[in-house]
């Protein structure tokens, strides 16, 4: 039975060019308090384009109404649960977002001098140090935009301290339960990729590793806990064989929020991991980004970091680009201000002790679901999980339904989809993160729909087939929008 | 909960994790605080910063009024809270968005596809290249020395890693426009593209036209970059380009120490596809109706993983949403009157402190001010105004130069006050 929702009026809505008429504006500008300037005088006739062809016209409450309207055919963590697994979509306090438009740090000026900006680098010193803290490693930046830009920097990290041992060496290794972004960076960053088979728990195959690592090898790009959610309980001895052969561990840690207050990376031998502040700190992911991806590094990668660093002087912070054995800039300025601030307010809102408790309730919730449908779908790997919990469609798939229509099922029942299909070495996964940001009646709800689910594939399989029955908009056309791409309005 | 787990207590949950590796301590981190003191410890910290101060700083940062629309859209807690719009049958509000955002892109750029966005403008100029470097199979990519000195040191580190060769070309002391004569020495058949800034880092207008036939004779293509959007509301966009790579923040994106930002990524339709990161695309769902769609993934990680065109994921979907919303507040006319605006403001500063350079200028131009720039800096301090950029950090060869930017929040007294201390 579906009890979380049902349907209600949604608005239509034409796309903004189809509403213009000539003449309409929605802005105000002051009357000019200098003279007026001939635009053809100043930049050359040719220079001067005689209109934005095609821009649209309209007024401002045609604006809001717009806006309000498409934002109601969106799901988002403020209408519930949102399972989706690796991407952690936790609740996203307020708190964050007022503090963040504060005049004096949302109108900053990167170029402004330094001792006019004291508060902001206080912002940015204060977050390295929380982060060096929870992950046990020795400095941080903050200067990448996103987790896959800390990926490539961690490894251009590597690659700078192997070249200033005379051999950048060859390649990277990937496990075969990796994100796509980590063969995708090191692709980048200049290495091949040598995949690295799971064992049958899923998880590193100790022996199989050993025999992998030799002279060529620069790093493992390692996620962990796994994408399967488990902890790769090796890991030590796997940091262990890297390091006997002079090669280096990275951690994605897009998984972090499984950890903090529990268990540091540089603990266990990591060398170098990003965090993503839009996952494990709770910055918003605003339908796809801003993010922040902040890399952690052992001492040893320290002078390699990207210019500038923060500096603690006497009695102000500086930003010193003196560094010569640094890999250069990852991007312009300092990275992701507004992001920054919006992580250190939530760590100062947990402190230590809440940040902990966020991760035990992460994993007992993920727990909770593992053990209120292990009955109705299949466990590949049943053991213990942290944060997520992957299961297959094996079951339902004997009746024909996969896992992609378990997913658009789930939606008539008012939740977002888990995250369908990954990682590759589950046939059929059905990844379910629900973070620690569900109370147990949301959970209950979604463990009901979810056997629900279940029961129609065995009674009604052809429900799924065709579902979502109740959005606004039904099953999409992919084949035929990458066949021929409509990109833009014209 | 624990009970249905099977589990004495909450530690239990934690018994994969060998002992060895857990923390046996508390984090050394203080206890929680209240919002009250959340919204204290901030405000105290930005008090730090500047405020009240009237600001000539730009150099592709730019201060632009943010429409009041554009914060209550943006906080609606549906584009706000969601995710990445995989799922089209509930992400429509956002997939519509992001059509907009590409198609007022391709409008604005005189482009024919565009992708949703990209972190920043600096790191779109490595991703251009890079795509350059796949469409021609060449591996040298010219810069122009008067392109922003930051994009060029991020180009600089990807470049360094992939086998790619960057080769800098010079500006005309004059004019402070690319100097030709260079640009042509250095083409080559390696040459896979020529990235030109326009408005230059000076606030320079370039050729882009005739740099592009430079580029195109050579069989390289031309990578525009631009840092300061509002141009694009009176110049002529840069249709003999190839790809664009620029940066957004002028559309209602505030400085916000440097970011988050919205790159842009636009390009001639017979390459999309080598674009890089995301796209939506227009379809129709089962009923008929008009629905769009993230399309064309064969391009990107998670799909062709060490193949991709790109490793970039999350981008800056709520930031470049803010630019969509300004796009459509101000609109046709309204970019316009913007870019006149600005201008006019920053020619009347010209005619009150003398350009270093003679080239047309949008809204920042270089100045050699009459006493050393670090002294007229601190004097302007006094008087509650952050003077211009001195460029010797950045340009040693420019000696005692400084950057000067006005734009529409700037005061005609403001402009007043730099001028006499200039002077």
């Amino acid at each position: 039975m579906i009890r979380k929702v049902r349907q209600h009026l949604s608005q239509n809505e034409s796309l903004i060019f189809e509403r213009s008429s000539p003449g309409k504006i929605g802005y105000q500008l002051p009357d000019l308090d200098v003279p007026a300037v001939d635009a053809a005088a100043a930049l050359g006739a040719a220079s001067v384009r005689a209109e934005i062809e095609g821009f649209p016209e309209v007024s401002e409450v045609e604006v809001i109404r717009h806006f309000t309207r498409l934002s109601t055919w969106n799901y988002a963590i403020d209408l519930g649960m949102y399972p989706l697994g690796s991407c952690t979509m936790k609740y996203n306090p307020r708190i964050n977002e007022a503090v963040a438009r504060i005049e004096g740090l949302a109108w900053a000026h990167p170029y402004q001098p330094e001792s006019l900006s004291q508060g902001a680098m206080e912002v940015i010193g204060r977050l390295e140090a929380a982060l060096c803290e929870i992950t046990g490693l020795d400095a941080v930046t903050l200067q990448p935009a996103a987790g896959a830009h800390g990926e490539l920097t961690g490894i251009l990290l590597v690659r700078a301290a192997l070249e200033a041992r005379g051999n950048p060496r060859k390649k990277i290794l990937v496990p075969d339960s990796a994100h796509g972004t980590n063969p995708a960076t090191a692709g980048i960053a200049g290495y091949s990729v040598q995949n690295v088979a799971s064992n049958d728990q899923g998880m590193i195959d100790i022996e199989h590793l050993a025999g992998l690592v030799d002279d060529d090898v620069a790093a493992l790009m390692v996620t962990n806990p796994n994408t399967l959610g488990v902890f790769e309980s090796n890991i030590a001895q796997a940091a262990e064989i890297l390091h006997s052969k002079g090669a280096m561990i990275y951690m994605d840690g897009a998984n972090m929020n499984a950890l903090v207050g529990v268990a540091r990376p540089g603990d266990f031998g990591v060398d170098v991991m990003h965090i993503n502040l839009h996952k494990t700190f709770s910055t918003p992911h605003g339908g796809g980004g801003p993010g922040g991806g902040p890399v952690a590094v052992a001492k040893h990668l320290e002078p390699y970091l990207p210019v500038p660093r923060l500096k603690r002087m006497k009695d102000a912070l500086a930003w010193d680009f003196d560094r010569p054995g640094s890999i250069g800039k990852v991007k312009a300025f300092y990275g992701n201000f507004g992001v920054m601030v919006r992580a250190l307010a939530y760590i100062l809102a947990h402190g230590g002790p809440g940040l902990r408790n966020a991760t035990v309730d992460a994993v007992l919730n993920a727990n909770y679901i593992r053990h209120k449908l292990r009955d109705f779908f299949d466990l590949p790997y049943d053991r213990p999980n942290m944060h997520e919990v992957v299961f297959s469609d094996d079951r339902q798939a004997a009746k024909g339904v996969r896992t992609g229509d378990i997913a658009k099922r789930l939606i008539d029942y008012g939740f977002h989809p888990y995250t369908v299909s990954f990682p590759l070495i589950v046939h059929g996964a059905l990844m379910i993160e629900p973070t620690e940001t569900e109370s147990k009646d949301e959970l209950d709800l979604f463990i009901d729909a979810m056997i629900s689910i279940a029961k129609e594939v065995d009674e009604q399989p052809e429900t799924l087939k065709n579902a979502p029955h109740m959005t606004r908009t039904r099953r999409v056309d992919e084949v035929t929008a990458a066949r021929k791409p409509i990109l833009r309005w014209k | 909960m624990l009970a249905a787990c099977g589990l004495a207590s909450a530690d239990e949950l934690f018994s994969q994790i060998p002992a060895e590796a857990r923390l046996q301590r508390p984090l050394a981190l203080a206890d929680g605080i209240s919002e009250y003191e959340i919204v204290d410890y901030f405000k105290s910290l930005a008090a730090q910063n500047a405020n009240g101060y009237a600001s000539f700083l730009g150099a592709g940062v730019y201060n632009h009024y943010r429409p009041v629309v554009v914060d209550t859209v943006v906080s609606r807690g549906e584009f706000l809270t969601s995710y990445t719009p995989y799922q089209s049958e509930i992400s429509q509000g956002t997939l519509m968005t992001i059509f907009e955002f590409q198609t007022m892109v391709c409008q604005l750029t005189g482009m024919d596809v565009a992708n949703a966005s990209m972190y920043d403008g600096s790191t779109a100029i490595p991703e251009a290249a890079m795509m350059a470097e796949r469409i021609t199979g060449r591996h040298k990519a010219l810069v122009a020395r008067s392109a922003h000195p930051e994009y060029r040191e991020v180009l600089a580190t990807y470049a360094r890693n992939q086998g790619m060769q960057i080769e800098e070309f010079g500006f005309d002391r004059a004019t402070g426009q690319i100097d030709f004569a260079d640009l042509e020495s250095r083409l080559d058949k390696e040459t896979a593209c020529v990235i030109i800034q326009s408005p230059n880092f000076f606030g320079i207008v370039e050729d882009a036209k005739k740099a592009a036939a430079m580029a195109h004779a050579a069989g390289a293509l031309l990578v525009f970059t631009f840092t300061e959007a509002a141009s694009l509301g009176i110049l002529e966009p840069p249709r003999d380009a190839d790809i664009v790579a620029g940066e957004l923040q002028s559309f209602a994106i505030s400085p916000s120490y440097g970011g988050p930002f919205a790159g842009i990524m636009a390009a001639k339709e017979k390459y999309v596809r080598q674009l890089p990161g995301r796209l939506v695309g227009e379809s129709k769902d089962s009923e008929g109706n008009r629905a769009f769609c993230l399309t064309l993934a064969t391009r990107e990680q998670h799909i062709r993983r060490e193949k991709a065109t790109s490793n970039i994921c999350t981008n800056q979907a709520l930031i470049a949403l803010m630019a969509t919303v300004y796009m459509e507040l101000y609109g046709k006319r309204g970019l316009r009157e913007l870019a006149e605006q600005n201008l006019a403001k920053a020619h009347y500063l010209g005619s009150k402190v003398k350009p270093l350079f003679s080239g047309p200028y949008f809204n920042e131009f270089a100045a050699v001010p009459a006493k050393p720039v670090e002294e007229i800096n601190a004097q302007l301090l006094e008087k509650k105004i952050i003077g211009g950029l001195p460029l010797a950090k950045f340009y040693p060869e420019l000696g005692n130069a400084v950057l000067l930017c006005a734009t529409e929040m700037t005061k005609r007294a403001d402009m007043d006050a730099l001028a006499e201390v200039m002077a």
